[in-house]
């Protein structure tokens, strides 16, 4: 381990000030684009049961990944934490990453939510499928994400500006599966029906669903479920008038993706840091996340929340998230190319 | 700065002062300067596709945006500040500290309050469906998500800039000026026309490109309400075709904009000169405005206050009523202090940066200063992220090229010295914000003859000693207001401090872009206010106390 200066300095006031018999305190250092609300009550237990100090930046992925990456062997963080399978595979490509060999972590984690070489690992699922209003249309009209293209729902769907990663990921899981081609012509269908032009966040697509504007409307399963779970009454309300409809049941499964981590290649508590992926990881950790943020346990067995047992069980796509990553651009062109601002 | 101290003191060696603005301004311009270097790394084949694509989208979007904004702030600014500064009405010393509050409000959470209110599914719509029993489609309402939409908002936290800017010109015009205008017949209306108006031109033409240079840099706004300009572009770019080169060179052509934006205000300035002499100040008649005058007056300046604060802040209280009590809690009070801590610091730094680039471009005219000044003043225009990463680069390479080197002779580590701490931060707000400051000071300077400081010189004053004793004092109603923007945009700052800041530091806003960014606005709403209402204590502190150093004040009291 390199002693750096500062932190000589201040493991030295430490001892100073416990009158000598203080040990440096184990600490790993965390640069995570998952929000602070999101993550800190976990941090908080895990520093509660190991002992081990968690430091936290939070900010946007794409941003963190440039602090990182040019701070280069000195900096200091040690797990970059993302809330997409898109962001990590970025992080690996621009080789800030080192791998991780972890039996618990390979237990815990189905090989389709982490990296093949160990550059990466899930913490935890959420879906995209498709809402529609009760009431105005029979939901076996749809079953797959092509049929969102279908002439009869011109002007009845509302999604989000394909600015944001969530869309990009979609696009980027067609891309996989069936190439760009086939997919531009789905996204120029999907553009052609939209009630509006894509503005606000995944909840803006359920509320004017709600409100009418639209019949059908994609989200992640997160923002339903948290709006279900509301202190506003209209936000309950809202999403109460949508159902969900599972797309690519009979093919390859509705889209996912996941929140993640990485072991950075400058980490210099390498130990610590993969002490708190497996708690992560832990049963635990799973079901907070699974109660607080309406995310899917990325561990098999551990239980759901009640609020997305109710949206049922259905079958996820399989393909490996690092691929999410790879046609990434690809499908930002594409969007580009069809008007889907 | 030894050297600096040197020619303060002695005054004796002009060679100083270029070298000492050079430096400093040099140093403020390296973030711009490393984005814009990115136009030497080849981006490929993504320009083609942009120009076949949005390219054209980002443009219009930005001009409509700076077109709409520029009419909505001057629109708004320009009466209230005249109103304010000459006339009396009803309520007239309550609105001129009041109209700065809508300052307070970060654009992208008043347009979060107004989406919330008026959007299809918000109260207002859905109170008109169930009264009509009408649905969706069967009545027309204004959208407010979109490009008219982002100008109102942007209009509406943006004035201040050009009231603050245009109150302080018609305080200090020369009280002379006016009167001899009154003496020949000029009421309030060819007063304000044919006097005041182009007198104020240059305070105009700097409020004014505050505004558009902040509607520029604009991010949260634009994005929410889906509106292609600029700044969304680099972003795709960046972050969705993963292409930094090309992000950072839309970025540059943005820096093409703004020093667009700058020439025209020199230039608006330099066609026409105003100095506004040291004596002759008095207290100045007020136009009385009775009756119904006095009460349109009222309502004049009303509105902007009701739409740009009052509305927006009862909106947030609503929400907050019902999250604050999760929301708030110990760390609350710490977020407060961190950001209070943060905006007085850097507001300070920044208007010392300022005048000492304003002055030493006054002592020493040169075109390396006067360039390396002007690019060090275009950090405004430009996305908080894209100046953070300017930041990050080159303070990143200082630092691991020091470690390098003190590993090799001394075989010591020492590691990350200036990234990642409130030092980078603050530097970054000092880059972002210098403009402000600069701009105040610059166009306060320019207003005080240069003959002045010839005979100070004369009589014996160094350099140091001119702005000591004849420039600052003159000079205090402008520094003032510079404080307060620096102060009150800190406080809003996101993206730099988000990005930039040391393990386990928080301000409000950064507590309030986590949770409105997770689309949680009811649970932002807490910070939110805690925004806005830590930026109006000093609002009106300061508004007060430019109010006093107007010319003549103490008579009027």
């Amino acid at each position: 381990m390199r002693i750096t200066v500062p932190s000589t300095l201040a493991v030295a006031a430490v001892a100073l000030l416990l009158g000598g018999q203080a040990q440096a305190t184990e600490v790993v250092n965390l640069y995570s684009a998952r929000q602070e609300s999101l993550i800190k009550p976990l941090l908080d237990r895990f520093t509660a049961e190991s002992g081990i100090e968690v430091n936290l930046v939070t900010g946007k992925a794409e941003t963190l990944l440039q602090r990182l990456r040019s701070e280069g062997a000195n900096s200091p963080a040690d797990l970059f934490i993302t809330t997409d399978a898109g962001r990590l595979q970025q992080a690996v490509a621009a080789g800030v990453t080192q791998p991780i060999h972890s039996a618990r972590l390979e237990a815990a984690i189905p090989a389709t939510y982490r990296d093949p070489e160990g550059q990466w690992f899930g913490l935890s699922v959420r879906a995209r499928p498709i809402f529609y209003v009760k009431g105005k249309l029979d939901p076996q009209q749809i079953h797959s994400y092509a049929d969102l293209t279908d002439p009869q729902w011109h002007g009845r769907i509302c999604i989000r500006s394909s600015d944001n990663i969530y869309n990009q990921s979609l696009v980027a899981s067609m891309i996989a599966h069936q190439g760009v081609a086939p997919s531009e012509v789905w996204a120029e269908g999907l553009v052609a029906n939209l009630a509006r032009k894509p503005t606000g966040g995944d909840r803006d697509q359920i509320k004017a669903a709600a409100a009418g504007q639209c019949d059908l409307a994609v989200a992640n399963t997160y923002y339903y479920a948290a709006m279900l779970e509301s202190s506003d009454p209209q936000e309950q309300a809202a999403a109460r008038k949508l159902g969900v409809i599972w797309p690519e049941q009979e093919g390859r499964g509705t889209h996912v993706n996941v929140s993640g981590a990485a072991l950075t290649k400058s980490a210099r508590h390498k130990e610590a840091a993969i002490a708190l992926l497996e708690f992560l990881v832990s049963d635990a950790a799973q079901v907070w996340y699974a109660e607080t943020n309406q995310e899917y346990p990325v561990k098999p067995g551990v239980p759901w929340s009640a609020t997305l047992e109710q949206l049922g069980h259905f079958k996820a796509d399989t393909i490996n998230a690092t691929q999410l990553g790879e046609f990434n651009a690809e499908a930002v062109k594409l969007m580009d190319r069809v008007g889907w601002r | 700065m030894p050297s600096e101290g040197q020619s303060w003191r002695g005054g004796g060696r002009p060679g100083i002062w270029p070298l000492a603005t050079g430096a400093t301004a040099l140093l403020l311009a390296l973030p711009v300067l490393t984005i814009a270097s990115f136009l030497f790394t080849p981006a490929g084949e993504v320009w083609h596709h942009l120009a076949q694509t949005r390219l054209p989208d980002y443009i219009a979007g930005s001009l409509w945006l700076m077109l709409g904004v520029g009419v909505g702030t001057l629109a708004i600014g320009i009466p209230s500040a005249w109103l304010t500064a000459v006339c009396d009405f009803p309520g007239r010393r309550l609105f001129e500290w009041a109209l700065l509050l809508p300052l307070a409000f970060p654009a992208y959470i008043i347009a979060y309050t107004y989406t919330g209110l008026l959007d299809v599914s918000g109260p207002l719509q859905e109170t008109l469906r169930e009264l009509t029993g009408w649905s969706y489609g069967d009545y027309w309402f204004p959208p407010v998500r979109t490009l008219p939409g982002a100008v109102v908002m942007l209009s509406l936290v943006l004035y201040p800039y050009v009231y603050l800017l245009a109150r302080a010109a018609f305080l200090d015009q020369s009280v002379a000026v006016l009167e001899a205008g009154r003496t020949l017949g000029s009421g309030p209306w060819r007063g304000f026309f044919t006097i005041a108006l182009p007198l104020a031109r240059p305070a105009l033409a700097t409020g004014l490109s505050l505004a558009l240079m902040e509607t520029l840099a604009d991010y949260g706004t634009v994005q929410f309400f889906g509106v292609d300009t600029f700044t969304t572009g680099i972003f795709r770019t960046w972050y969705g075709l993963g292409d930094a080169p090309a992000a950072a060179q839309l970025a540059a052509v943005l820096l093409g904009f703004v020093f667009t934006l700058l020439l025209v205000e020199r230039w608006s300035r330099r066609r026409a000169r105003y100095f506004h002499g040291a004596g002759g100040h008095r207290h100045f008649p007020r136009y009385q405005l009775g009756g119904l005058r006095g009460w349109a007056a009222t309502g004049a300046c009303l509105i902007p206050v009701a739409f740009g604060f009052l509305l927006p802040l009862l909106l947030l209280l609503r929400w907050a009523l019902r999250t604050a009590p999760q929301g708030v809690d110990g760390e609350f009070l710490q977020l407060m202090a961190n950001s209070f801590g943060l905006a007085s610091v850097a507001a300070l730094i920044t208007l010392l940066l300022a005048l000492l680039l304003g002055y030493g471009r006054r002592l020493a005219p040169g075109p390396v200063t006067r360039s390396a000044v002007r690019i060090a003043g275009m950090g405004y225009a430009i996305p908080g992220t894209v100046i953070a990463i300017g930041v990050i680069i080159p303070f990143a390479a200082f630092d691991n090229a020091l470690d390098a080197w003190a590993r090799d002779h001394w075989g010591i580590a020492t590691g990350l010295l200036l990234s990642g701490t409130l030092g980078a931060v603050l530097f970054a707000y000092a880059v972002r914000f210098l403009s402000v400051s600069l701009q105040a000071v610059e166009a306060g300077l320019g207003r005080i003859r240069p003959a002045m400081d010839d005979a100070a010189r004369s009589l014996g004053l160094t350099p140091g000693g001119v702005l000591a004793h004849i420039h600052l004092p003159l000079l205090r109603g402008t520094l003032l207001t510079a404080l307060l923007i620096v102060f009150v945009d800190v406080l809003k700052e996101l993206p730099a401090t988000l990005i930039l800041r040391p393990f386990n530091f928080n301000t409000l806003a950064v507590r309030t872009y986590e949770l409105a960014s997770d689309e949680r606005l009811a649970d932002a709403a807490p910070a939110a206010i805690a925004i806005v209402l830590a930026g109006i204590i000093p609002v009106i502190l300061l508004s007060r106390t430019i109010a006093r150093s107007r010319p003549g004040a103490a008579d009027a009291a």
